[in-house]
């Protein structure tokens, strides 16, 4: 969701822009945002301090906690915006830009790697950039982007998005305010900045030929550095498409392999010759067609799928081929009708199928006549729901040698990569199955995690035909995995100092996300014209024109055959403003409707429709979560990846959690009760390409636990079982390692694993911890990925953290005594295999509790771990997201603030400690006293782990019940994450978390209230 | 796809009678050593196969006259793989078996079956052997066991005639049959041996397959072959070995819910590697596309 997050950050800066073109008023509101931010971080960090400038505002602490999630998200916003402040700090700039989507600004002598890139870029976008600096850097930043936003919205949803920077450095200012109208909408991160390249009015344009589904052609000039998203959204404009996420253009190389264009890139260097002719295809095949909600999209995917049957690539059997022809005879024709001059007697001059015979076409045409009555939409979607389900439904094929020579074939799908030989399927690595997917020269590799009875990862190669199919084969997959698998896409790879690896990443949304996009859509079907396409314009070379009244259910009934102009028929009808504004929560909507003729007023319009939309947006339903392959789940035993979203359309990282379970809290009978909450807020900011400004932001904050509701209890325990097991295996899915990909373009790497933010069960007093295993397990089991973030907390909570970093890191830094809970917790985990935390790549960890500041060594010495990842990691085999070449990144804070009681009371002790691209911050909220408890061991009388999904958030309830002297305290642990990348008001999500724990344990106290919040900065290349 | 529909739904079942020269290997009469087969006994399971698959289960039975020239002509479900209105005319691996589809492909056409034939020795598929027993198909899928008597090149072949679906390859152990260790016990249910070489063929089977199959696992190899139908009669019925032919595995039968167990004595037919699903071709005459 990072993506959307940006987006709608970039909204809000267009927003603001809107309000008042004054970039001063903007500037303010930045600053105030940044000021938020700072103030979270400035606690922690002396830079801050420059933030605190700009505003200090005592808020609550469930603000504090919101406000770093906003902070974050302005911060990166800012950051992704073209910094390009002026040459005098590039680095420091630099830094702060990319920095400063994390919290901590503090400047760290690691990121300063980072930033170097950055800087470089940032210089050249410097040139160019409107010079805004400030002394306070965050300030400006944000400043900057409200006034790239006013100037060109393009260009600030492309700083936003991260990739502009390059563009940026082109001199997009100016440009950027003459695109600025078309830019106005969605500034989604996934689609970065097509505008940018089209900044400049007076470059040279170039006339575009796309080949359309219905196999016209579209005609339409860009400027010639104008990336590929511009042409793009251009199209579907054209096409009057909102689902575009499923589809993109393709090119044919100079090797005569098509390509997918990439839409963050210069179209120009891509296609690397003068043929700027395209064709517009089905990238993403929806599992599902059903579920998409518009005819036109359905109508469109239609289309591509006939001509996949048609020439072969979709293989069906005689019966399905006959099935098919006859559905597409009914929405193209309508009834059959026998009275008529027989325009289907020319049935044999459409391509139904590569050895089409006068059988199949007889017998499509006595299918044709038994589905009477269905209107073009029926039998659109009848063709779809037989389409699907064959078996090479989607399948993108790659010739490939295995290990030994033999010739095989590689198909991307949405749910992993099958291998086939000849037409047999000979394997398939579904994507939870697969931990790393890289390439080097012509060798594809994916490694393959462990199975159950296996105890080593193992890496399977494929040999390809050169450099560049395997490259173009890893691509897909990345592609492939990110829409399907995951709930946001992943952020590009943080720019590495020494790394030079492609840091190719999706940047368009996600299945889950497009669906959640799409649920939005409520404008009016549009019309469109049901053309014959190619096979009837073939027929047409000699072949009579023809013309068929059509009686579709009110669709136009009168489809003319020709189809080449047809395509552009589309109406937009009165909807069309809505639509686009719908559209444009998502950044890439923003891009559709940038185009370089839009008036001022057309702007101000689109970012109307923005603001509208973004409020839709928020309040639009939470996905639906993507279904888990089950036989998957069983064979991998990892649970299916759980998308939950936030009514702020925060995603929440899927958790799951093992409950084992019996007490509820009810059943608590003693006096003294003491309620724990957690919260844990990560924020992943991707920064884009060189230019050092983030352009997703991902906010994954983990809210924290609320004492644990019987209802969900009760669901809870159910599952609890079966997600125990299943666990491990699913938080490696849902994170998402970014990987950092090394070396040259010949070789790359991408870890899929989904990153889970998981809950940890904290257990306050350690010698409870001890006590509870089960807490521990879960924690392992949960921790997954994120454990540098979380090696703060882990300070504070040395077992769960200890086991944690075990685990993960393969053990180095073992709290004292809790080695041996964490050796019991290994155990454990080693049964899974699937639970093995790792993979967080990013060094997000979640910092389940950092009661107290964290000492920053301890941080540190986790944070190699994970930064030194791979090694280790792998090591112990379990997944891992880290690559090794990476410098350590993370910065993490821990932020302790100790109430009696309200939270109300702010005390803040902040260190940082240097890690990679991941930042962390981690506030504890303790109540004055703990119930007494701390210090004595009791007897726990239960463990429960109870874990229930909102939309938005997960929760993670440990109920533990001690007995101390005689008296039995309970000790109820929740945990919130909560993830998104949207603005999430994090104070309020905070402030009702406690709310709601307070409510369901009335007569517990709260203590403790631990914030974690996790950013990840990203920089991408490519 | 125009041929997607739950397992198990069939209308006819096609048989062939036990001939008398029932475990002899064709060519030599006094070859039997191993095996001693009591032939009227695999008559008689053979009749109560076939009065439960038309009495019970509802069935229109459609059985093939013995003939004494085909010793094996009996197990009918290696020399052809029918799916929908499609029905592939196998090569066994026994030369002296290859006579034995004849017959069948005439009723297959008698039943307005698309009959495909494997091809020319010599062709593109010549070396390809391919046989039903080793053939799994699922309602969504085809599992084709790799085994002594169906190879690559012959599983190939079946992949192009049903290109509807995914056709994976999985091994097989020992000499067995991919039927031998599983079979379907309902639309979305695999019956499987527990032996070793079932597990290792179970797990390739989860890694191939895009589904959610449940597995009911069975002590004993010999109940691991049974014939799901789900009958005209809407009730689903499944044909399994007796509890005297394999008493461990009783109670995981009854944990299908709401079937009606017909165990059905198949005792002489195993002796010569043979089940309860070498004896029919199960067809669906009913075909609807949806």
């Amino acid at each position: 969701m990072t993506t959307e997050a940006g987006s709608e950050k970039a909204e809000e800066v267009k927003e603001k822009a809107e309000e008042s073109a004054a970039q001063t008023d903007q500037s303010e509101k930045a600053t105030e945002e940044t000021q938020e931010v700072t103030k979270a971080e400035s606690e922690v960090n002396e830079k801050e301090k420059e933030k605190e400038k700009e505003g200090k505002e005592g808020k609550g602490i469930s603000r504090y906690l919101p406000t770093w999630l906003k902070k974050q998200k302005s911060q990166s916003q800012t950051s992704p915006t073209k910094e390009a402040p002026p040459a005098e700090e590039p680095d420091s700039k630099v830094t702060q830009e990319e920095e400063a989507p994390a919290p901590e600004v503090n400047g760290h002598a690691e990121e300063v790697e980072e930033k170097e890139e950055v800087k470089s870029e940032q210089v050249r976008e410097k040139e160019e950039s409107h010079s805004n600096a400030s002394a306070d850097t965050e300030p400006v930043k944000e400043e900057k982007v409200e006034e790239s936003a006013e100037k060109s919205p393009e260009e600030t949803k492309e700083t936003t998005e991260g990739e502009g920077a390059e563009e940026e450095k082109k001199g997009q200012q100016p440009e950027g305010e003459a695109e600025g109208g078309e830019g106005g909408e969605g500034q989604t991160s996934i689609f970065q900045s097509p505008l940018r390249l089209v900044r400049k009015s007076k470059m040279k344009l170039v006339v575009c030929h796309v080949t359309l589904l219905d196999g016209t052609d579209f005609t339409c000039e860009v400027e010639k550095r104008a990336k590929g998203q511009y042409l793009f959204f251009k199209m579907c404009e054209h096409l009057n498409l909102l689902e575009k996420d499923y589809f993109g253009l393709t090119y044919i190389d100079t090797h005569e392999q098509k390509c997918w264009l990439d839409p963050t890139k210069e179209i120009k260097r891509q296609i690397r010759s003068n043929n700027w002719q395209f064709s517009f295809n089905v990238k993403f095949y929806p599992p599902d067609p059903s579920l998409l909600t518009e005819d036109i999209t359905r109508y469109l995917l239609c289309l591509q799928l006939r001509e996949d049957v048609a020439s072969g690539r979709l293989p069906c059997s005689f019966v399905t081929h006959a099935l098919l022809g006859s559905y597409t005879l009914q929405a193209e024709f309508g009834d059959y009708e026998p009275d008529q001059p027989r325009p289907l007697d020319n049935i044999g001059q459409l391509t139904f199928a590569p050895n089409q015979n006068k059988e199949m076409e007889e017998k499509i045409l006595e299918l044709h006549k038994s589905h009477r009555g269905m209107t073009p939409a029926q039998a659109d979607a009848q063709f779809l729901e037989n389409a699907k389900k064959l078996s090479m439904y989607g399948v993108d094929l790659h010739h490939a040698k295995d290990s030994e020579g033999v010739d095989i074939m590689l198909g991307v799908c949405a749910n992993g990569l099958l291998v086939y030989k000849d037409r047999l399927r000979i394997n398939r690595f579904a994507w939870p199955k697969i931990l790393k997917i890289s390439y080097k020269r012509n060798n594809f590799y994916i490694k393959i995690r462990p199975g159950e009875t296996e105890q080593f990862e193992s890496t399977v190669g494929f040999k390809l035909q050169n450099h560049r199919s395997a490259k173009r084969l890893w691509k897909v997959c990345v592609e492939n995995h990110s829409f399907f698998r995951l709930n946001a896409p992943e952020p590009p790879n943080k720019a590495r100092f020494l790394t030079l690896g492609s840091k190719f990443r999706y940047s368009g949304r996600t299945q889950a996300q497009t669906r959640l996009a799409s649920s939005l859509i409520d404008r009016p079907a549009p019309k469109f014209e049901r053309t014959s396409s190619k096979r009837i314009s073939r027929s047409l070379d000699g072949a009579p024109m023809i013309s068929i009244t059509e009686a579709e259910n009110g669709r136009e009934p009168h489809l003319e055959l020709h189809s080449d102009s047809k395509v552009k028929e589309v109406d937009v009808s009165p909807g069309d403003a809505e639509a686009t504004s719908l559209q444009s929560p998502g950044p890439s909507e923003a891009d559709l409707s940038q185009d370089h003729d839009k008036t001022q007023d057309e702007v101000l319009k689109h970012q109307a429709n923005i603001s509208q939309l973004k409020r839709s947006f928020m309040e639009a339903p939470p996905p639906s979560p993507p279904q888990p392959n089950q036989w998957e789940k069983r064979l991998t035993s990892s649970p299916a990846t759980t998308i939950r979203i936030q009514q702020q359309q925060v995603v929440s990282v899927p958790e799951t959690e093992a409950a084992a379970a019996d007490n509820t809290v009810s059943d608590t009978k003693e006096p003294a009760k003491t309620t724990e909450v957690e919260i844990e807020e990560t924020v992943v900011v991707q920064e884009v390409s060189r230019a050092a400004k983030p352009g997703l932001v991902t906010v994954t904050p983990i809210p924290p636990a609320e004492p644990t509701t019987e209802q969900e209890t009760s669901k809870q325990e159910v599952k609890a079982e079966e997600k125990v097991v299943t666990v491990g295996k699913e938080e490696p899915k849902k994170q998402e390692s970014v990987s950092s990909e090394s070396e040259s373009e010949e070789e790359a790497e991408y870890h899929p694993n989904v990153s889970v933010s998981i809950s940890h069960t904290q257990i306050p007093e350690e010698k409870e911890e001890e006590e509870e295993q089960e807490d521990d397990k879960r924690g392992e089991q949960e921790v997954s990925a994120p454990d540098a973030l979380s090696l703060p907390a882990e300070v504070s909570k040395p077992e769960e953290e200890a086991n944690r970093v075990e685990e993960d890191a393969g053990a180095e830094k073992k709290t004292d005594a809790e080695e041996k809970e964490d050796e019991r917790e290994t155990e454990e985990s080693t049964d899974d295999p699937m639970i093995t935390p790792d993979e967080a790549p990013n060094g997000l960890t979640l910092p389940e509790e950092g009661e107290t500041g964290m000492s920053a060594p301890a941080e540190e010495e986790e944070e190699p771990k994970v930064n030194g990842e791979a090694s280790l990691v792998e090591v112990e085999q379990r997944p891992q997201v880290i690559c090794c070449s990476e410098p350590p990144v993370v910065k993490t804070e821990m932020v302790t603030i100790s109430d009696t009681f309200a939270a109300q009371k702010t005390e803040i002790a902040t260190k940082e400690v240097p890690i990679v691209h991941t930042e962390t911050k981690t506030i504890t909220y303790e109540a004055a006293q703990l119930d007494g408890n701390d210090g004595e061991p009791g007897v726990l009388m239960t463990a429960q782990t109870i874990t229930s999904e909102s939309l938005c958030t997960t929760t993670t309830t440990h109920i533990t019940k001690t007995l101390k002297g005689g008296l039995s305290e309970t000790r109820i642990e929740k945990r919130i994450v909560i993830t998104g990348d949207c603005d999430i008001d994090h104070d309020q999500a905070l402030a009702q978390a406690i709310k709601e724990a307070k409510e369901q344990h009335p007569d517990m106290s709260v203590t403790r209230v631990v914030v974690h919040k996790e950013t990840e900065l990203a920089e991408e290349e490519d | 796809m125009a041929n997607v529909c739950r397992y198990g739904f069939f209308t006819h079942a096609v048989v062939r009678g036990i001939p008398d020269t029932f475990g002899k290997k064709a060519g030599d009469s006094c070859e039997n050593g191993e095996a001693s087969v009591d032939l009227a006994k695999a008559q008689r399971q053979f009749g109560c196969l076939t009065g439960a698959l038309r009495q019970k289960v509802g069935l229109q039975l459609i059985e093939i006259p013995p003939d004494p020239e085909l010793p094996e002509s009996w197990r009918i479900e290696d020399v052809a793989v029918i799916q929908g209105d499609t029905a592939l005319i196998t090569r066994p691996f026994k030369q002296q078996r290859r006579s034995e589809v004849e017959a069948v492909r005439r009723v297959m056409s008698e039943l307005n079956l698309t009959v495909v034939e494997m091809g020319d020795e010599e062709g593109v598929s010549g070396g390809a052997t391919l046989e039903g027993s080793d053939v799994l198909f699922t309602g969504r899928e085809f599992f084709v066991g790799i085994s002594s008597h169906t190879n690559h090149k012959g599983a190939e072949v079946l992949a192009d005639t049903f290109r509807d679906f995914a056709v994976s390859t999985v091994p097989v152990c020992g000499g067995t049959r991919l039927k031998n260790i599983c079979s379907m016990g309902g639309p979305d249910t695999i019956i499987f041996s527990s032996s070793d070489g079932a597990k290792k063929t179970l797990r390739m089977m989860e890694q191939l397959t895009d589904h959610h199959y449940e597995v009911l696992t069975v002590p004993e190899e010999s109940a691991a072959n049974s014939i799901y139908v789900r009958g005209p009669s809407k009730r689903d019925f499944l044909l399994h070995r007796p509890a005297e032919e394999c008493p461990d595995s009783m109670p995981a039968f009854q944990k299908l819910e709401d079937y009606t167990l017909l165990p059905t004595a198949c005792s002489e037919a195993s002796k010569l590697g043979a089940s309860l699903s070498s004896l029919c071709l199960l067809i669906n005459r009913k075909h609807t596309y949806f």
